[in-house]
């Protein structure tokens, strides 16, 4: 384990009521990236990141955040945004906001002063007074992900952060994790929904049955399919057939099939040597749905599908 | 440790602001004055309805002739003011202890002094209002009966004389009683809010929010000091309105209190020190069980048993105010959670401070265990992942 990790977990078990909800998870989350957890309800995610932030303690296993392995003595440069949110109804928002800071270790004054910044930054100044009980869901949210980030953590963990939020602040959001991993901040969150972490992830876990199936960059995860290639021909049989792969399957008169070890080349040259009369080919490379069904497999597939169906 | 204490006290200062700088905190303060109010009114309207006058009874321990001659003064009187005006008389014979015969006649119906050594050292015995009220028209029959002449008559007020230990300790053992209740009440109303506290942050989500910034030993701690704060602050406020409002509408009555045999001074604190020791105790129970709970049923349910638990407690620590040397009050001074209150009671009847050292520092070894056993289920329970299902389901799955 180096100091080149923000998050170093090996083997990490937890068991409730006798059932094991994370069963030896390993995560290498390198410092300085954007790291997503992948996995459908009930997959050990959020048993995972608590662990990992030392809410609960593993029944086995090691963990070391920020070189540290009692999570809670680097508390004050870790930010958490739980999936369940939680604040105070009667606080207002600057009073929130500076709260989380002063739960991290920073003065309550220093913690009112940036608050003020911060929501003056993202639209909120006026809503600085006004307890959060009169703010929307979504300002409301804003604020304690503010919170999540007034003092200028090392490592932010994100825990469900696009779920509740409408595609105008989703897209907000995506923008403020981006900009908090440029100023070199560590960025660990988990999702349900692939696109998210397709979009803002160097690095992925794939987490099914309380097990890590995958963990790598998203490249690797789709370089476990092989690019799908899709065939059309003016010619129906001929010699050149026995040139196709042998999983090929014919679709409304395309020929689909994997891309094949040797490459398309060798196939292209007994196309046009058989005279196959090749009208059409595209080869497809997988998405990082298709790579996390194909690694999860096809229940936590669709298990992932019907939440981020039912998110708005 | 430090940076234990120092997330308690941010934790401690948001509850205590959050309590004490809202609206409700105003409704709890002024919550008392509903029942005296009412008290008051209910009072008022009794005294009218009942009609007759209570006509009290000067108790007389005397021979025959001495108590001939103060009947004849009182008719004298009675003829001259009117029947009502003057206190009937009951007339006993000396026999016997002379002091344990007043306290007998002291405790009959309406009886409010007792007049004796007559003829040559006529003693008045009964409470300082009694005596204030009764004294003067005793005085005047004694003054009547010529063949009394002129005997000087010896007030014997509370505390002031050997002779009346009986109605000085009468004084102390309902200010024992007094003390206990109070600090019964306040405990169990104080140390309950802890619970309302706790589920205001499950319910809120914010308990993970703490639970992944500071230890969860420094948010119990933080809680705990939290709620003691606002109720020291509430008790501060009572007692100066309290003490103020007697003090200011019947005087009397504020120096009609027996003094507690370890003086005022030491009795006052030491119910602060008590009343902080019973909170924690209490308070560390409460919020370390009420951790398991996971709806505000579930939290009622789990708060019926300690209630109840305290009220034995309560059963048991009284019986140090009737009989502070028996076994049951010995078991009630040692027994942590009753400890409080046989030593508050002991505090307003002996006058011996040395057992309130020991009995402080056994009471704070407990609350430090209880304490880290209360946190120590909090800590295990008040964050479970995995729709733990809350108290029934774990507890029938184990």
């Amino acid at each position: 384990m180096t100091q080149d990790f923000a998050v170093e977990a090996s083997g990490l078990v937890k068991t409730f009521d006798g059932k094991r909800a994370v069963d030896g998870v390993d995560l290498m989350v390198p410092a300085g990236t954007i790291y997503g957890v992948l996995g459908p309800n009930g997959a050990g995610k959020t048993t995972t990141l608590r662990m990992l932030l030392g809410i609960i303690d593993p029944d086995e296993g090691e963990r070391k955040v920020l070189g540290q392995s009692q999570p809670l003595r680097a508390a004050g440069q870790i930010g958490y945004l739980p999936e369940e949110r939680g604040l105070y109804p009667a606080m207002p928002a600057r009073e929130a906001i500076a709260f989380m800071g002063a739960l991290r270790g920073l003065p309550l004054k220093e913690g009112r002063r940036r608050a003020d910044a911060l929501l003056q930054a993202h639209g909120l100044g006026e809503a600085a007074h006004r307890a959060i009980r009169t703010l929307s869901k979504g300002m409301a949210q804003t604020v304690q992900i503010l919170g999540t980030l007034v003092h200028g953590p090392k490592l932010i963990v994100l825990d469900e952060p696009f779920s509740g939020l409408d595609a105008l602040n989703q897209g907000r959001l995506e923008a403020l994790i981006r900009e908090q991993a440029a100023t070199g901040a560590t960025i660990l969150f988990s999702t349900h929904v692939i696109a998210h972490a397709e979009r803002l992830c160097a690095r992925i876990a794939i987490i099914a049955g309380g097990r890590v199936q995958f963990e790598g960059s998203v490249d690797d995860a789709r370089n476990h399919l092989k690019p799908k290639v899709t065939l059309t021909t003016r010619a129906n049989d001929g010699p050149w057939r026995t040139a196709l792969p042998a999983d090929t399957r014919n679709e409304n008169g395309s020929w689909i099939f994997d891309l094949p070890d040797g490459g398309i080349e060798p196939l292209l040259a007994a196309l046009i040597a058989g005279n196959a009369g090749i009208e059409a080919l595209s080869i497809e490379r997988p998405g990082l749905h298709d790579a996390f069904v194909a690694i999860a497999g096809e229940a936590a597939g669709r298990a992932m599908d019907e939440v981020a169906e039912a998110l708005p | 440790m430090i940076a234990k204490l120092r997330a308690a006290l941010v934790i401690a200062r948001r509850d205590y602001v959050a309590t004490v700088w809202s609206r409700t905190f105003i409704l709890f303060l002024i919550g008392p004055l509903f029942p005296i109010i009412f008290g008051v009114i209910f009072g008022a309207i009794g005294s009218r309805i009942h009609q007759d006058p209570v006509i009290p009874v000067i108790g007389v321990v005397a021979n025959g002739d001495d108590a001939h001659r103060l009947q004849q003064a009182r008719t004298r009187l009675a003829q001259h003011f009117g029947d009502g005006a003057v206190p009937y008389l009951q007339v006993v014979t000396p026999d016997g202890d002379p002091v344990k015969q007043r306290k007998l006649l002291l405790d009959r119906p309406n009886v409010a002094v007792v007049l004796s050594g007559m003829p040559g050292h006529a003693v008045l015995t009964g409470s300082p209002n009694a005596l204030k009220e009764q004294g003067d028209i005793v005085r005047l029959m004694l003054q009547r009966d010529v063949a009394l002449e002129m005997i000087p008559i010896k007030r014997s007020a509370i505390g002031s004389s050997a002779g009346v230990v009986e109605t000085k300790d009468v004084g102390r053992t309902n200010l024992a009683r007094g003390g206990q209740l109070t600090l019964l009440i306040l405990t169990m109303i104080l140390a309950g809010m802890l619970l309302s506290n706790l589920i205001e942050e499950k319910s809120s989500k914010v308990i993970e929010i703490l639970a992944a910034a500071v230890p969860v030993d420094a948010i119990f701690f933080g809680k705990l000091m939290a709620m003691l704060g606002m109720s020291l602050t509430g008790i501060t406020v009572w007692a100066f309105f309290a003490v103020g409002g007697v003090a200011v509408l019947a005087p009397d009555k504020l120096m009609a209190l027996a003094v507690p045999a370890v003086g005022w001074p030491a009795f006052i604190a030491l119910g602060v020190v008590y009343f902080i020791a019973s909170y924690l105790l209490l308070g560390s129970l409460f919020l370390g069980i009420g951790s398991q709970a996971s709806t505000v049923r579930e939290v009622q349910t789990l708060s019926m048993p300690i209630t109840m638990g305290q009220l034995i407690v309560f059963a048991l620590a009284s019986t140090a105010v009737e009989d502070a040397g028996s076994l049951p009050a010995g078991i009630a001074a040692l027994f942590p959670w009753s400890s409080p209150f046989a030593m508050l009671a002991r505090a307003a009847q002996q006058p011996e401070i040395w057992p309130h050292f020991l009995a402080v520092i056994w009471q704070m070894l407990w609350v430090g265990l209880i304490i880290r056993v209360g946190a120590r289920m909090f800590r295990r329970s008040v964050l479970k992942s995995g729709g733990s299902g809350g108290l029934w389901k774990r507890l029938r799955g184990r």
